[in-house]
């Protein structure tokens, strides 16, 4: 079939028309689309840039390092150790159980701690780290390394974590860190980023918490290319943070480490102050536990164990326990008549083993009577109703602003947690919190420091000191922070007349070196290093301790505090074993050895000792070299 | 004047048919896959796997297939249009039924081989065949209401199929090109006027009666409607995509970033950066230079093809020549408009650069008709 020419030609030329208006529409939308790209691409570029900028840099902290904590003879107490752990970022996971499965077939994983990294995953945010086991041996981190293309997401780091290398010698005082949870909110006063690393360990307990702000350092930064998961490509710039300041502490790790072990299978405290300073130089609570296990995070069972322990290793009863002060409390008392003028030192009073008061009798602890009494003997052979009757002449507001002023009743500003008051009753004390009226009787106990007397081994060690300088001395812990010495508490002359001191003090002394001292079985014979001290046994009321019938529970607590050398003291000891029976038969042996210890810096020679202590003292100085020597026991890695 | 007018003599036969292919057109489309093996080798970080080497491959073979569909008459391609176009039809009702579904659309076909988007080869069969109607259809009769009705139903039922995949994306190009080729072919252009107009005044009235009492669709449509014309409304998935994808292009600059060093692509802030997206990081690295070469590369390809399809006085070559390239046409701006954020989200990828083995083949198959009207055009 054949078309007329003059149909293609008018054909050809409507498509020549057509083809060349829709070309020419063609290339008017390119123009747009070029001028658009112009527009973007010129105009916009810088806002796009940043955008763009804004998109692939992203800043991380780098935690900073902790500061460490020295004893006072630099030897670390608290340090940071290179640790391995494996983290996973869930988004890059994809199949989180199935990574985690075939990485437990890699390395061992602590099912409670995978609980634990299991819950971090769900909370966490897709993007961030999540540590799925901690402290990995160097092994395992390896294999992990070799084999990252088969587990998406896991990554081997190396961080710092804290080690505390002297176990439990420390754990009361420094404490320990752990991982930064939500009831940690209104302690920790941090910059928030840092608290969003995972597991960012910050100070819990003790001079670790107490701390804080000084330990923890300020964080660096680094800026680094991330991709859209977040996972970091390159580093681009990095600013070190600056690392915690380091503490110092007065405490010395040789004599906290004999405490430590002298005072084992006892439940018991034990304070050594020096007189000069008011330096703590050992403050041990016995039982104590492994601080390092709260760094990651303690198990339940351990836990557990340690709250259900009779022996309650978890408080520092140095500090926060109190306990009727009990004889000990007698230098207080008779010092307050002394300088109320109610007693002379001459003066002497009958004892005929108890004292009626208002209707009730009084015993003496020796039922027979002590007879005519002086302030000497009253001390060196601690005679109750001599300081029954101080009460009755003194009254009990005399009894109780010597009390304070000796530092007992107040709380002393140390940064350990919770460290306790203690109580020097009053009258309007009573009034106000037990809302009865003080009546003579409770004078009359408060004057051998039972009744409502309480206080902590912590106070008398204070007390002692300031009895046996006539300063106020106060207690110190912190040595140096960043290297910049603490205030001494080296303390003011407290206005107490020397001649009643001498009285007390000389009657401290024959309490131990007088062989009808209370302690006189204890003593020391070395004369450079007489002691001088008091006793106490003080009866176990209600508030104390949780009182079961169990023997052990009821039993009295064993007080002993002294001061040594007698002609020019150096330092103050007080000791507490709860339960432990008589002063004198428990309490004083334990003062006397860390009185030597102390004294000598190293274990004492058996010169030192009565001579028939001596064959027991050698066997108990290898026993415990021998429990100091443990693992761990003892650290001797110097700063 | 029709292909039976002329001698076969004055045509070019055997090997000589290569001294007249239209290689400055062959090199221009080997210069633009160029691009995007270059672009596919940057977004895979610098590698030939997994994108560049097997799309080296598949221009090789669409590069074939150019030259053995320009070696065959183009008659015997007009006297397959209708082939073509019931057996479009038919793949389009198989992946109906029988199609794999992808991301939730029944786009393909496994031929074992290679994937077939039905879809993709109806953008050529349609064309073939409005073309092939209309070289049939005495041109006086073009604008006939009822001859106006017959390439409107050819063009609206693989619309209808594909739209019902769904890809609304395609069933918009396919009625776009078919709409192109009836204008190309004379119909009046007051019946452009009438559509344009009833369009326009519907989707007035839609938007107009939205809130009131006369409103046209219910809510959740109004939604989605939202959604697709300002995919920045739903940042999490549509508008995150766009939201990159300008970010990528602006931030390239005059002369971009570099090669390789596309911080959005190579950080995978792109989606479907060797895809739909692929445009963005050539921005982004070459910056207003590069996208603007790309664009002019494209640009000397429509020239190209118009100067042919105006050089042929064989009105089927000169329709389907148009319609080719309109279509080529279609493809960039569609994909250049939505990474500019000019045009809402739709998958359409960047012709010849975009990673994608069927579009590419059924591509080079229409520039092979393209060929073979320019070797056996009446002389």
């Amino acid at each position: 079939m054949r078309r007329p020419g003059r149909d293609t030609a008018q054909s050809q030329r409507l498509i020549t028309r057509r083809g060349l208006i829709i070309g020419g529409a063609q290339a008017l939308f390119m123009g747009g689309l070029a001028l658009r790209m112009r527009y973007m691409q010129v105009e916009q570029a810088d806002e796009f840039r940043l955008l763009a900028d804004e998109n692939r840099i992203s800043i991380r902290l780098l935690p900073p390092t902790r500061g460490r904590i020295f004893d006072r003879n630099g030897i670390a107490v608290a340090e940071n150790v290179p640790s391995y752990r494996i983290t996973m970022v869930p988004e890059e996971a994809g199949d989180v159980d199935k990574v985690i499965a075939r990485l437990a077939q890699l390395v061992e994983l602590d099912p409670e701690e995978l609980d634990r990294a299991r819950r971090d995953l769900r909370e966490a945010r897709g993007d961030t780290a999540v540590t799925i086991a901690d402290r990995v041996s160097w092994d395992d981190i390896s294999r992990v390394a070799v084999n990252t293309p088969a587990l998406p997401g896991v990554a081997p780091e190396v961080g710092l974590s804290r080690r505390y290398p002297h176990i439990g010698d420390y754990a009361h005082i420094v404490g320990y860190v752990g991982p930064y949870a939500e009831r940690d909110r209104d302690r920790i006063d941090a910059p928030e980023q840092l608290l969003r690393i995972p597991r960012f360990q910050v100070g819990k307990f003790g001079i670790e918490a107490a701390y804080e702000n000084a330990l923890r350092g300020k964080a660096g930064t680094k800026r680094v290319e991330v991709n859209v998961r977040g996972h970091v490509m390159r580093e681009l710039e990095r600013q070190e943070g600056q690392a915690g300041t380091d503490v110092q502490l007065t405490i010395d790790s040789g004599l906290q480490s004999y405490i430590s072990a002298r005072l084992s299978g006892e439940s018991a405290a034990a304070t050594v102050m020096d007189c000069e300073t008011g330096d703590l130089l050992a403050c041990v609570s016995s039982p104590s536990f492994d601080p390092n296990l709260f760094v990651r995070g303690i198990s339940v069972p351990d836990y557990k164990s340690l709250l259900e322990n009779k022996y309650r290793p978890l408080p520092n009863k140095a500090v926060q326990g109190v306990y009727p002060p009990g004889s000990t409390f007698k230098m207080v008392t008779v010092l307050a008549a002394l300088e109320a003028g109610t007693i002379d030192a001459e003066e002497t009073i009958y004892c005929p083993g108890h004292l009626e008061v208002a209707g009730r009798r009084f015993h003496c602890w020796k039922r027979a009577g002590h007879g005519n009494v002086d302030l000497h003997r009253s001390l060196r052979e601690s005679c109750d109703v001599y300081y029954y009757e101080l009460a009755l002449r003194t009254g009990i507001e005399n009894i109780s602003a010597m009390a304070k002023k000796l530092g007992l009743g107040i709380k002393h500003d140390l940064p350990m947690t919770s460290v306790a008051a203690g109580l020097a009753p009053t009258k309007e004390w009573k009034r106000r919190v037990r809302d009865a009226e003080w009546v003579i009787g409770d004078s009359v106990n408060a004057a051998i420091g039972q009744g409502d007397v309480l206080a902590s081994p912590l106070q008398l060690a204070v007390m002692t000191a300031r009895l046996a300088t006539g300063r106020s001395v106060t207690p110190r812990v912190i040595r140096s922070v960043d290297g910049v010495e603490s205030p001494t508490g080296h303390g003011e002359d407290m206005g107490l007349n020397e001649n009643n001191l001498r009285r007390i003090r000389q009657a401290m002394y024959a309490v131990s070196n007088n062989r009808r001292g209370t302690s006189y079985s204890s003593r020391i014979i070395e004369d450079a290093f007489r002691m001088a001290g008091k006793t106490g046994t003080s009866q176990v009321r209600s508030a104390v301790v949780d009182n079961n019938s169990v023997p052990w529970e009821q039993r009295d607590h064993a007080l002993y505090v002294n001061y040594a050398p007698y002609e020019s003291p150096r330092i103050a000891v007080s000791v507490v074993v709860e339960h432990g029976g008589g002063g004198s038969r428990t309490a004083a042996p334990i003062a006397r050895d860390i009185t030597l210890q102390a004294l000598y810096g190293e274990d004492p020679p058996l010169e030192a000792y009565p001579a028939k202590d001596r064959g027991r003292i050698r066997s108990q100085q290898e026993e415990l070299r021998r429990i100091r020597m443990k693992p761990g026991g003892e650290g001797n890695d110097r700063a | 004047m029709s292909y039976l007018e002329y001698t076969v003599k004055t045509t070019p036969t055997g090997f000589r048919k290569v001294l007249y292919l239209n290689w400055p057109l062959a090199i221009l489309l080997a210069a633009i896959a160029s691009v995007g093996f270059l672009m596919l080798y940057s977004v895979a970080g610098g590698s030939f796997s997994p994108w560049a080497e097997p799309q080296i491959k598949r221009f090789a073979l669409g590069f074939a297939v150019m030259f053995i569909a320009a070696m065959v008459p183009i008659w015997f391609w007009r006297n397959m249009a209708g082939v073509a176009y019931g057996i479009s039809i038919l793949l389009l009702l198989t992946v109906e039924f029988f199609g794999k579904s992808a991301g939730g659309a029944q786009r393909w076909i496994d031929l074992g081989f290679m994937r077939l988007q039905p879809s993709e080869l109806m953008k050529i069969s349609l064309v073939m065949f409005l073309a092939a109607y209309y070289d049939w259809l005495p041109l006086k009769k073009t604008s006939h209401p009822l001859w106006v009705l017959v390439p409107v139903v050819i063009i609206l039922l693989p619309a209808a199929l594909v739209f019902a995949q769904p890809d609304l994306g395609t069933a918009l190009l396919l009625m776009m090109a078919g709409a192109a080729m009836m204008f190309f072919a004379g119909v009046h252009w007051a019946y452009f006027a009438a559509v344009f107009s009833m369009a326009a005044g519907l989707i007035f009235a839609v938007f107009q009666s939205r809130g009131t009492e006369w409103q046209i669709l219910r809510n959740y449509h109004y939604d989605r409607l939202d959604t697709f014309l300002d995919p920045a409304s739903d940042p999490l998935d549509k508008g995150y995509h766009i939201t990159q994808s300008k970010i990528a292009l602006g931030s390239g600059g005059w002369t971009g970033k570099g090669f390789m060093q596309g911080t959005q692509s190579r950080l995978n802030f792109l989606p479907e950066k060797h895809t739909d997206f692929i445009f963005t990081t050539l921005a982004e690295e070459f910056g207003f230079v590069g996208g603007f070469s790309l664009l002019l590369l494209y640009a000397l390809i429509l020239i190209f093809c118009i100067s042919i399809a105006l050089a042929n006085r064989d009105r089927f070559s000169s329709l389907m020549t148009l319609g080719i390239a309109t279509t080529f046409f279609l493809f960039f701006a569609v994909n250049m408009s939505m990474v500019m954020g000019l045009a809402p989200v739709v998958g359409v990828p960047l012709p010849l650069v975009s990673y994608g083995g069927s579009a590419m083949l059924i591509l080079m198959l229409g520039f092979g008709f393209v060929q073979s009207a320019h070797i056996h055009k009446p002389r």
